[in-house]
């Protein structure tokens, strides 16, 4: 084992594929020269030169369309945005074409190409850098969305996300790009709509995906020592959703929690909630709690983002609501 | 440039007048209400085609908006299929999956067929970017309307197309319209070939009503791109005679102002030449017209006898994995 950091995760989970897949290029903004925004691609415009390191002007809409028609002529291209917010700009591309082509072309045509970036909130970055499109994503057939919270998962799943013969789209953290963690010294792959129990528990499911998840384990700690025990489940995927995970899980503790950190409306958690009652409602002793950012755009001041945020507190609570606990 | 030969002008006669026939007959079909959706047609654009056919080379692609049946005849897919695609029928070419404005067949070099204005744009030069990429000897000819070009994607491609040196050809098919806008309103100025200016991208004007001139700009053009000079921007003008889809009243413009293009005909144009130069009898002119005829019908006869997919195709198509739907419809 060794230990890493989330952005060398990341970085040496495309190197690696660009080392065995010569179709594989890496565009966007400041990944070559300037090493990445986030120096997710350090060193690898000097591995692979800048046929296969490209830095794209800032035109999402035009590099993302480029990336797609490449990856309908034989390219696998990985299209890096600085975050998901800019990828608004391009998000024609992404809807449009890179999810419609196979089915419009009656199978003829594939486009295997995946989209990264920071998703969510990184602090006091305002409206416009906080949001987290993985709903608007995950709504939309043709796509498949990720969204690991640790550089195991992350290494494995951009992998297998790099060797999917479907646009998958693959959402990061500017607050986990530093986290560390020992991974293997050799190659692994985790595969896409596999979740994964990061805690085991009997009380109370808590479900979530992506950084935000870390409350749910602090939480989990404090309920802990008041004798509750939580089960997290993060699901790594959110596009396709590995239903019998959550099904089982709940099966087990009768009580669900959804941690997630996106607006409430038409929200993953939404959609979970839909499903958990439709498919097993008699295993539930108690009404599913969410808990999501507050539905406004992010604040500025800290005391707002704090009230706007999801944390441990909140956690805590929705989980004693479940258990009927004051 | 291969020759203007009396089998080229031939092969225009009869090439054009079948496409235009057989839009004219999917036409009927729309009002029969046997062809659904959206239905934009080609008539009076032509020779843009016919001359980019004559120029192309066998490994160059060609990629359009949803003003696209014709264009992949002419690279060789079956039109029966193409009749049968705007049916929805299993026979078609995306098995009733794309209708009128997604037509593919990159087994023929076509890649669509696109229904966003301008989204195709990008793609175009991805696909030469894929070429280029892998050391393949192949343009492509990416094809948008004068209503595309005061879209942002032309320009943000444009941009990197020129700057990475893509073996690509901008085509602008300029009819004029822009559904009912017209150029002039769209714009400071009403040249868009202008616009390559900007990105000191070789361009310029063509007459799109004649396949000669069309094929000898585009063979200038495509011949630039296969060297590794990059792209052309060609603004090529043309007119269509038809609305701008079946549910156009075209108050817009008046119908002196069709009469007049309609004058300068395309197909009319090659058919003056094929009898000023003794290329045929009038005899032999009206066998190929009949031979056109009984073609469209064939098309026709083959899309309306074909059977329709059978309802499980819904959750084929989607993805490449095999376990879908994802969640269950009904």
């Amino acid at each position: 084992m060794k230990t890493i950091q989330f952005r060398e995760a990341i970085c040496e989970a495309m190197s690696e594929e660009m080392r065995r897949d010569e179709s594989i290029f890496l565009i966007g903004e400041e990944v070559a020269e300037y090493n990445g925004a986030y120096k997710a691609s350090k060193g690898m415009l000097d591995e692979f030169g800048e046929k296969r390191v490209i830095d794209s002007p800032i035109a999402e809409l035009g590099f993302t369309g480029i990336a797609v028609g490449s990856a309908m002529n034989g390219n696998r291209p990985i299209v890096e945005f600085m975050t998901f917010n800019f990828a608004l700009v391009g998000i024609d591309q992404i809807i449009n074409n890179a999810a419609k082509i196979r089915q419009m072309s009656g199978g003829q045509l594939n486009c295997p190409i995946v989209f990264r970036g920071p998703t969510g909130s990184a602090g006091q970055l305002g409206a416009t850098h906080s949001q987290a499109f993985e709903n608007w994503f995950a709504n939309t057939p043709g796509l498949k969305v990720v969204i690991p919270s640790n550089p195991y998962d992350a290494k494995g799943l951009l992998k297998a996300a790099i060797r999917d013969d479907d646009p998958v789209i693959f959402m990061e953290s500017e607050q986990m790009y530093g986290d560390k963690m020992e991974v293997p010294e050799g190659e692994y792959l985790i595969p896409i709509g596999v979740a994964d129990i990061k805690r085991e528990g009997t009380d109370v499911t808590i479900v979530s995906f992506g950084k935000i998840i870390k409350e749910a384990y602090k939480a989990a700690d404090v309920l802990e020592k008041e004798g509750i025990s939580c089960e997290i489940l993060d699901m790594r995927t959110v596009r396709p959703m590995d239903w019998e995970a959550i099904f089982t899980s709940v099966k087990k503790t009768n009580r669900l929690v959804i941690l997630e950190e996106a607006w409430p409306f038409a929200s993953i958690s939404s959609e979970i909630t839909f499903q958990v009652q439709e498919n097993i409602f008699d295993h539930l002793d108690a009404p599913i709690r969410r808990i999501t950012t507050a539905d406004t755009p992010a604040p500025y001041s800290p005391v707002l983002l704090e009230e706007w945020l999801p944390n441990f507190n909140d956690v805590v609570k929705a989980v004693k609501d479940v258990m009927y606990i004051k | 440039m291969k020759k203007f030969t009396k089998q080229t002008y031939i092969n225009w006669y009869k090439d054009m007048l079948f496409w235009r026939k057989f839009e004219d007959k999917l036409a009927a079909l729309y009002i029969q209400q046997k062809v659904r959706g959206f239905l934009h047609l080609y008539n009076g654009q032509e020779a843009v085609l016919a001359g980019a056919l004559h120029a192309m080379g066998e490994n160059d692609k060609m990629i359009t908006a949803y003003r696209n049946h014709v264009q992949p005849i002419g690279l060789g897919v079956d039109p029966k299929r193409i009749m049968a695609e705007l049916l929805g029928k299993v026979t078609g070419t995306s098995k009733g999956m794309g209708g009128s404005m997604h037509i593919f067949s990159p087994e023929h070099n076509f890649y669509g067929g696109h229904g966003i204005v301008g989204g195709q744009i990008p793609l175009g030069a991805g696909l030469a970017f894929a070429d280029k990429y892998f050391n393949r000897d192949g343009v492509t000819l990416t094809y948008f309307g004068d209503g595309a070009a005061r879209q942002g994607s032309l320009h943000e491609t444009f941009n990197m197309a020129i700057n990475w040196k893509l073996p690509v050809v901008f085509i602008c098919e300029n009819n004029g319209y822009a559904m009912g806008t017209s150029v002039e309103r769209t714009a400071n100025h009403d040249e868009i070939w202008k616009l390559g200016l900007g990105y000191e991208m070789p361009c310029g004007p063509v007459d799109g009503m004649n396949p000669m001139k069309v094929a000898e700009a585009m063979h200038e053009a495509i011949e630039r791109a296969r060297r590794g000079d990059g792209p052309t921007l060609l603004d090529i003008k043309t007119y269509r005679y038809r609305g701008h889809s079946m549910s156009d009243a075209q108050k817009y413009r008046t119908k002196n102002e069709v009469d007049e293009y309609k004058k300068i005909d395309p197909i009319s144009q090659v058919l003056d030449i094929i009898y000023k130069k003794k290329y045929a009898s009038e005899d032999e002119v009206k066998e190929w017209d009949a031979e056109v005829k009984s073609k469209v019908l064939e098309c026709q006869k083959f899309a309306e006898e074909s059977p329709f997919p059978e309802k499980q195709q819904l959750y084929d198509m989607v993805y490449e994995q095999e376990d879908y739907p994802f969640l269950k419809h009904r």
